[in-house]
């Protein structure tokens, strides 16, 4: 995309000017300025290549037709006396075998990509190249960032380096990526158009997604889904940098650096969250390490149940007349979040015992989600449908299957599942 | 953002308080304007003392000409607040870079795109659609009304009924800022505390209420009041089109009335269907909501592939080709749009293999909606093309529609979507189809059967001034919007950071210049062809040489639409009867059984206007007298029993005897 550091000072063309520009620009020049068609990560560099694959397919039979209707058009107008007129011929078995056939070929072709490419590049897979010709190393970890969509801003929680940021992605180049994603109030999506497709960011869910950056620079990130008034400047950068400037720019975080906001805790996060706008970049020295999965769980604020909680309440079956009880702990919303409600902002000690007491029943961590990620196939020959071996998208029937797989310790129910 | 205190609520008037009334100059000076209009039009209307001719020959009237006309012009004044909202668009995005805020404050831009889909959608689209089956299907089957012609004016005016509420919106406190599908948490009252998202709602389902009863209204008309001989397969493909819309119209509207009442219930109640409290889940509300969602666009685009089907054959003066392939298609279409709604959240986090089977699902639509293109196609080859204006917009359709076509069928493979979904392709795309079919299709219609309903041609040199001006600032107004979105740039961006983006707005700002000429020249095409109705008179009831029984009749077709009722031995029966030489009967008439108008649709319509309104505001007083005021005017109504007449013989006599003598004068 357009890396506005190294962009020229905005000039002002009359408007004659710019709409002549914008005219010429229609044609060939809109791919050297498409981010979609020429990204600088490889996974959305796949997608914009799909964009393009399936156009042309697509052509195959798009353009004869509008050349047909054209010529058809023209040729039997009226006027032309020469053109043949048969007011009765209005079938041909050949034709209607042609004119079904034909788009069907087309869509079978189509439809096999679909399915190979829609299995290799959903997000939920950890991606299996760096680029066309690189394999992504057996050793390789992904670089973890935690991304929370707030209104209207963006905070990226780094949990290897225990820093996080605000309106600020800075990820190295060249290594994997994994988000995981959600949001604190309403839907947003996570796009950075350079690096990947995009996912949703929603509340009490946890989304995913891997990438990778492949050049260094700076590009655009944003909320891709209208989330209310401040949602035009839900934007922000995103430095792809060398490994070790990745290093160092972490090791500045942590150090109290510029733009340090100090420490993210529940409380920093309280204030945090509350809707505001334009909000300038935010570096946090350091960050509570819990403080994601209480997101996630809609949890932050003392006093409330977590959402893990409450569903490993349900899946024993409730508490039958005994859960009524606990009707505040669980209101996010309303009263809970625009103005923190009495109880729940100060938890009584009744109410502490109270949720000491879910936690017992519970006896889980809080936030403790079954992973969703898919393993990439190691072959990185994509869209040949090599090493694909079978569809591996998530179980429809995650439940019982969890169930099987998960150790005792572990909670007997999917949580946060925005996977269907 | 706007902290504004919207908290007031009186017993008598709810939360209705000063602060309802407009704040932002722009919407004053537009109440100013549409105030004195309004008052201008009501002065009129008493001093002309038309008041009594409206309510007893249209508002009241059950006839489903008259049904059909008033939707038409419902769409046309609810089409030009439309266009106004996206004229306001268009303003704000090719001015708010560099760091320009733009004209319009955050509240006031959400709302406007908002409306503009709800309004484009709900009470342009559907009104405009509505009215032309409303009008044509009875003719096309020989039929001399609807099934229940009640129950169309009541339909009728709920439509209108959820049209106020909209309207009333702009004036009196706010529409939603949500995006016309409302997605919860955002339209959930912890974060649309005020009225916006509560008019949306009840606009939504009084005007719910109307469009599946006329769903239920046509789809009895198709199948108990056809012509004797009109088997299934020789129906006119536009009934046929209209036969499968009602049939995803009462499939889908009740998912929307559920997924409306939910919301509502959130609102009102306290519910946690959609909240992020309690377990409640939004993804299932953007699930349901798409499950109507989807079949909504084909129940849009259906008809329309009707129309251009008759046309292409009426003025290729040849029969369609393929009509049975053409019938399957349809049907093929209108099962397929029940398998793919999931495409519209791809990005949601669905599994691989969903996202594939959806995908693929979608593409497969591509195959019949191919089908009929090349049966358009080949009823044009060795046909004898007349250039009326409804075969020009039938050729800018198929040009523009394929391309629409092919932007769908992309943004169905799943991986591409990621990178396209939400953005400015996408908005290019759907009104590349919406514009490029439907309302390229609703002009080909109203040029097409507007002599059959007024007796008069419409002017063809307007009509081609905006017909060039249409089609290319169709263009120019989308195409920028195409290669934004594969800039990367997402929809509903009120301002913008990036000043080499501003170019593509001026073009898409100067497209939609070009369509607003379109627009004019459309009306004045109206008003002249009105004023100079005399040199366009058509007394042959058949201008165009058609081919099926609407243009058997006299235009405008008498009340009852034919004295006999006519019998088919073919598709396209009246071309059928013309190469045969059936003679008109000129005598052995019989008095006419026909429904009479009654004032109750509009009467239980205006107090379900009161209901939502008082729902909207929390006036709970006038909210609980409404709903009674409802049931027991529908009570009272059950007792009317003076619901028919018959028309004396004599009536028809005479107006079949003028019929004979208009006839002989043009030499027919």
């Amino acid at each position: 995309m357009r890396p506005p550091e190294s962009r020229p000072k905005p000039r002002h063309p009359s408007a004659l000017a710019k709409i002549v520009a914008a005219l010429s620009l229609t044609g060939a020049l809109t791919a050297c300025n498409s981010v979609v068609l020429s990204p600088s990560g490889d996974v959305a560099q796949q997608q914009g290549d799909l964009v393009v694959t399936s156009t042309l397919l697509m052509l195959i039979i798009i353009l004869p037709v509008m050349a047909a209707t054209a010529f058809f058009a023209w040729h039997y107008r009226a006027s032309n006396k020469e053109a043949r007129y048969d007011p009765h011929w209005d079938h041909s078995t050949q034709l209607e075998l042609l004119i079904w056939a034909a788009p069907l070929l087309i869509i079978i072709c189509l439809g096999a990509i679909t399915w190979v490419s829609t299995h290799l590049l959903d997000p939920y897979r950890t991606i299996g190249r760096i680029d066309a010709a690189t394999a992504v190393p057996a050793d390789a970890k992904p670089l973890e960032v935690e991304v929370v969509a707030l209104d209207w801003k963006w905070l990226f929680i780094y949990p290897e380096q225990g820093v996080a940021t605000v309106n600020e992605l800075v990820v190295p180049t060249n290594r994997p990526l994994q988000f995981k994603i959600t949001s604190s109030s309403v839907m947003n999506s996570f796009f950075v158009p350079a690096m990947a497709g995009q996912i949703y960011a929603m509340p009490g869910m946890e989304t995913r997604l891997h990438a990778v950056i492949n050049h260094p620079g700076e590009f655009i990130g944003f909320s891709a889904n209208y989330s209310g008034a401040g949602f035009s400047h839900m934007r922000f950068a995103t430095h792809a940098v060398t490994d070790a400037g990745f290093d160092q720019w972490a090791q500045g975080v942590k150090a109290g650096g510029q733009a340090n906001a100090g420490t993210l805790d529940r409380a920093a996060y309280l204030q945090l969250e509350k809707p505001s706008e334009k909000v300038p970049v935010m570096r946090f020295a350091s960050v509570s390490p819990d403080l994601y999965n209480a997101i996630l769980n809609m949890c932050v604020e003392p006093g409330k149940m977590c959402m893990s909680d409450m569903m490993a309440i349900d899946a024993r079956g409730g508490l039958g007349k005994e859960g009524i009880r606990n009707v505040q702990m669980l209101a996010y919303d309303r009263g809970g979040r625009q103005a923190a409600a009495q109880a729940t902002a100060n938890p009584t000690a009744a109410m502490q015992r109270e949720l000491a007491w879910v936690r017992a029943l519970c006896r889980q961590n809080p936030g403790s989600a079954p992973d969703h990620t898919i393993k990439a196939p190691a072959s990185p020959r994509v869209l040949s449908g090599a090493g694909l071996s079978e569809p591996q998208s998530a179980p429809i029937f995650s439940h019982g299957q969890e169930a099987l797989a998960a150790p005792a310790q572990t909670p007997a129910h999917p949580t946060q599942i925005s996977r269907n | 953002m706007e902290a504004v205190d919207h908290s007031h609520w009186s017993p008598l008037l709810g939360r209705l308080w000063w602060d309802a009334l407009p704040q932002e100059p722009i919407v004053l000076a537009t109440f100013v304007v549409v105030a004195l209009g309004g008052a201008a039009l009501v002065a009129g209307l008493t001093y002309f003392k038309l008041w009594g001719y409206l309510w007893k020959e249209w508002f009241t009237s059950v006839d489903h000409k008259k049904i059909g006309v008033m939707y038409m012009i419902l769409g046309l004044i609810m089409f030009l607040r439309g266009f106004a909202d996206a004229v306001m668009m268009r303003i704000q995005q090719s001015i708010a870079f560099n760091g320009n805020d733009g004209y319009l404050t955050a509240h006031h831009y959400d709302q406007v795109f908002t409306a503009h889909g709800v309004i484009m959608i709900f009470f342009v689209a559907m009104p405009f659609v509505t009215g032309l089956m409303n009008y044509v299907v009875p003719l096309q089957i020989g039929a001399r009304d609807v099934s229940f012609p009640f129950l169309n004016n009541f339909s009728f005016w709920m439509t209108t009924a959820g049209a106020v509420l909209v309207m009333a919106s702009l004036f009196i406190g706010e529409f939603a800022q949500t995006g016309w599908l409302a997605y919860p948490p955002l339209s959930n009252l912890a974060y649309s505390p005020w009225v916006g998202v509560d008019y949306y709602i009840w606009a939504l389902q009084i005007a719910g209420v109307g469009t599946l009863l006329s769903g239920v209204n046509l789809i009895a008309t198709i199948v108990k009041l056809r012509a004797p001989g009109m088997a299934m397969m020789r129906m006119p493909i536009f009934t046929w089109t209209a036969l499968c819309t009602n049939v995803l119209i009462v499939a889908a509207f009740p998912v929307l009335t559920a997924v409306m009442a939910m919301l509502s219930v959130d609102r009102y109640l306290g519910f946690n269907f959609f909240s992020n409290d309690f377990g409640g889940s939004p993804m299932m509300y953007v699930n349901l909501i798409w499950i109507w969602g989807h079949p909504e666009v084909y129940i849009l685009i259906l008809p329309l592939f009707g129309v251009f089907s008759e046309v292409t054959a009426t003025f290729c003066g040849k029969r369609l080709f393929g009509y049975s392939s053409m019938v399957y298609a349809t049907l093929v279409i209108t099962i397929l749009s029940y398998l793919v709604w999931l495409h519209h959240f791809f990005t949601m986090g669905s599994g691989a293999s969903v996202n594939s089977f959806f995908g693929i699902t979608t593409m497969v639509i591509s195959i019949p909606t191919g089908a009929k293109l090349f049966n358009w196609l080949f009823t044009m080859y060795r046909g004898r093309i007349r250039f009326e204006l409804p075969m020009m917009w039938t050729v800018a359709f198929m040009m523009t529609f394929t391309i629409g076509g092919m932007t769908g069928v992309l943004l169905a493979v799943p991986p591409a979507d990621f990178v396209l979904h939400n953005s400015l392709f996408l908005i290019a795309h759907f009104h590349n189809v919406i514009i490029g079919g439907v309302l390229f299709g609703i002009f080909a219609a109203i040029n097409f059967w507007w002599p059959k309903a007024f007796g008069f041609k419409l002017n063809q040199f307007w009509g081609k001034v905006s017909f060039w001006l249409w089609v290319p600032g169709f263009w120019f107004a989308f195409m920028p919007l195409y290669i934004l979105g594969l800039m990367g740039v997402t929809r509903r961006m009120r301002v913008f950071d990036d000043p080499s983006l501003q170019p593509f707005f001026i073009v898409a700002a100067f497209g939609a210049l070009m369509i607003a000429g379109g627009i004019g020249a459309m009306l004045v095409q109206f008003a002249v062809s009105i004023w100079k109705r005399e040199e366009l008179k058509d007394e042959t009831g058949d201008p165009w040489n058609g081919r099926t029984l609407e243009w058997s009749t006299s235009s405008p077709p008498p009340e009852y639409n034919f004295a006999f009722t006519p019998i088919v031995h073919d598709i396209d029966a009246w071309d059928d009867m013309k190469r045969c030489g059936v003679e008109r009967p000129t005598s052995g008439f019989r008095p006419i059984h026909m429904p009479k108008s009654t004032g109750a649709g509009i009467i239980l319509a205006g107090i379900s206007t009161a209901l939502g309104f008082a729902m909207i505001w929390y006036i709970w007083w006038l909210a609980a007298v409404s709903f009674l005021g409802i049931i027991g005017y529908a009570i009272f109504h059950t007792f009317n029993y003076k619901r028919d007449y018959h028309i004396p013989v004599e009536t028809v006599e005479a107006t079949e005897a003028e019929r004979t003598r208009q006839l002989a004068a043009v030499g027919a």
